[in-house]
């Protein structure tokens, strides 16, 4: 049998071509405007909120926000240090007592719990925790801490804000132990390593940049947290006391207060707060991001 | 001495059995996956299972370090002799016995540490050594895994960094340096390129001179190239075991048959 002989191509089609009718086409390309025009919409919302907050933060940002103390009613400039430094030490309260909590029990869900009934009910739970309304937890916290100990205080907003990042790191560890392989713990455990050793030396460390990724977010999840704070650290316009009792300055709780205040140097107080905080956030996510990165590599 | 030859191939008739297994049934939940296994497995030589896909070749390898026992739906029964222990009996510690019986993956799977670390990993675990001595075990596996002269000057870099067949090798060096008795091989080279294959065929043959390995392998070539006794599976059963030479050359069973040359599987 002779091959590639011949040299003319095929010139009609078995089934006629304009298979796709124009309706198809002019759906598809709805489809795709519709798509790109809502997204937008939304990145113009999100755009606008950071250039309103750039706009009016950055005209009211000086080096007075970072060195004095808020002002009192009616008193001229002032600045921002005390809230400043009570958000910091708040969020480092509730991230420090939420971290254990939070990756030992993510550990239980990916490594030991894993299809186990507990283990499903537990996570039920934590997606619950992940979206109950946070002014809920200020309340549970002002029922269980405030009200018997008799007072506001910074223990008290830290733990409410630890209950608020625990089901975001609880989260964040199970997920990110759940992506390291199965065959990197067999490899493991084909060493003789007891469960607690391919765990801690293996799955830890091979997840270690999503958990610090995880906590990293919760931190940012935190920081701008008003309603927890309102029935827990409440507020303060000095510098608060070192034992952390009685109200702790802090960011949020302040920006809601100037923000509803009458005085023109309190609301731009509140927009300078607002824009520390953002940046802060925001800088938080980019750092996280970047550990990812180079964690997943 | 004789056994340390590359060279002599063939299988050994008076080498003495390391691991007897009687009566093996295993079961995956209700499935049962091996029927009634009995094999014995020979000092200081290499033996391939082969067969087609889920004929049990890997289930029967799984069992010699018991690391099915990681899922609670898996279950053996019958003897697994090791070192004159039963070593499916529950008195037996798991991590003792894998520590004693290595195995090397199909896919590499280098831990997410230095390259040094990833040896002295096993090293570490069950002996108190001196830090001398670890730099010492673990120049002498990462030479014994022919990976020494690529990785000498970059042990402190991550494991994770190295080629395929580089990976692979260090998870050899990782389980020799723990000085097992055996070492088990499922498809250790599946995942690489025919060059980072032949290095580990040829290294495996070296092996043999200090340990006892089981290599589950597709490839039927590689079973006949490295391997001194072969058993060949079927349906979770072993149908016939011998010397590779009259496996390959001269089987009885017409299964085996067809199986070597390619007619079936």
């Amino acid at each position: 049998m002779a091959i590639g002989t011949s040299t003319d191509p095929i010139q009609g089609a078995a089934v006629p071509w304009r298979r796709v009718r124009p309706q198809r086409e002019i759906a598809d390309r709805m489809l795709k405007a519709l798509c790109t025009v809502f997204t937008g919409l939304g990145v113009l919302v999100l755009g606008w909120i950071l250039a309103m907050l750039i706009w009016e933060g950055v005209s009211a940002l000086s080096p007075d926000i970072f060195t004095r103390t808020m002002p009192g009613p009616g008193s001229e400039g002032g600045g921002l240090a005390n809230a400043i430094v009570g958000s910091v030490i708040l969020t480092v309260l509730g991230i420090a007592v939420a971290t254990p909590i939070g990756v030992l029990a993510g550990t239980y869900l990916a490594e030991y719990g894993r299809a186990s009934k507990l283990a499903s009910v537990i996570r039920f739970i934590n997606d619950v925790l992940l979206s109950a309304p946070s002014i809920l937890i200020g309340l549970f916290v002002y029922t269980i801490m405030v009200q018997p100990l008799g007072g506001y205080s910074g223990w008290a907003g830290g733990v409410a804000l630890a209950i608020i990042s625990l089901p975001v790191i609880v989260r964040t560890t199970e997920d990110m132990l759940r992506l390291v392989p199965t065959s990197l713990r067999e490899a493991a455990a084909a060493m003789g390593a007891p469960q607690a050793h391919v765990i801690t030396g293996i799955s830890w460390r091979a997840a270690r940049a999503g958990i610090i990724t995880g906590i990293l977010l919760a931190v940012a999840r935190i920081a701008g947290e008003t309603a927890p704070l309102l029935f827990t650290a409440l507020n303060n316009s000095f510098w608060f006391s070192p034992s952390l009792l009685g109200g702790v300055s802090n960011l949020p709780v302040t920006i809601f207060q100037f923000a509803l205040s009458p005085y023109a140097n309190w609301q731009q107080l509140a927009w300078a707060g607002a824009l520390i905080i953002t940046a802060a956030i925001l800088g938080l996510s980019l750092f996280a991001r970047y550990l990812l990165k180079r964690g997943s590599r | 001495m004789n056994r340390m030859s590359v060279a002599n191939r063939a299988a050994d008739p008076s080498a003495p059995v390391r691991i007897a297994v009687k009566s093996l049934n295993f079961f995956y939940g209700e499935f049962q996956s091996l029927k009634d296994i009995t094999i014995n497995f020979y000092d200081r030589q290499v033996t391939a299972l082969i067969g087609p896909s889920g004929c049990g070749k890997s289930t029967l390898l799984r069992t010699f370090n018991r690391i099915y026992s990681l899922y609670p739906d898996q279950r053996a029964d019958g003897e697994v002799i090791l070192d004159g222990r039963n070593i499916l009996s529950s008195s037996i510690n798991v991590n003792e016995l894998r520590s004693r019986v290595g195995m090397v993956f199909q896919k590499p799977t280098p831990f997410p540490m230095t390259i040094y670390d990833n040896v002295a990993f096993g090293v570490r675990l069950y002996e108190k050594v001196p830090r001398s001595e670890v730099d010492d075990r673990v120049e002498a596996a990462l030479r014994k895994a022919a990976l020494w002269d690529e990785v000498k000057d970059k042990l402190q870099q991550s494991g994770m960094g190295l080629s395929g067949g580089q990976q692979q090798r260090l998870c050899i060096a990782r389980t020799i340096a723990q000085r097992p008795e055996v070492v088990l091989f499922d498809e250790p080279t599946s995942a690489l390129d025919p060059i980072s294959t032949g290095k580990i065929e040829e290294l495996i043959d070296h092996l043999r001179a200090e340990f006892t390995i089981v290599i589950v392998t597709h490839n039927m070539q590689q079973a006949a190239r490295i391997s001194q006794f072969t058993a060949f599976m079927y349906l979770g059963e072993v149908v016939e075991f011998g010397p590779t030479s009259t496996i390959f050359m001269n089987p009885t069973n017409k299964r085996t048959q067809d199986y070597v040359t390619g007619r079936f599987g």
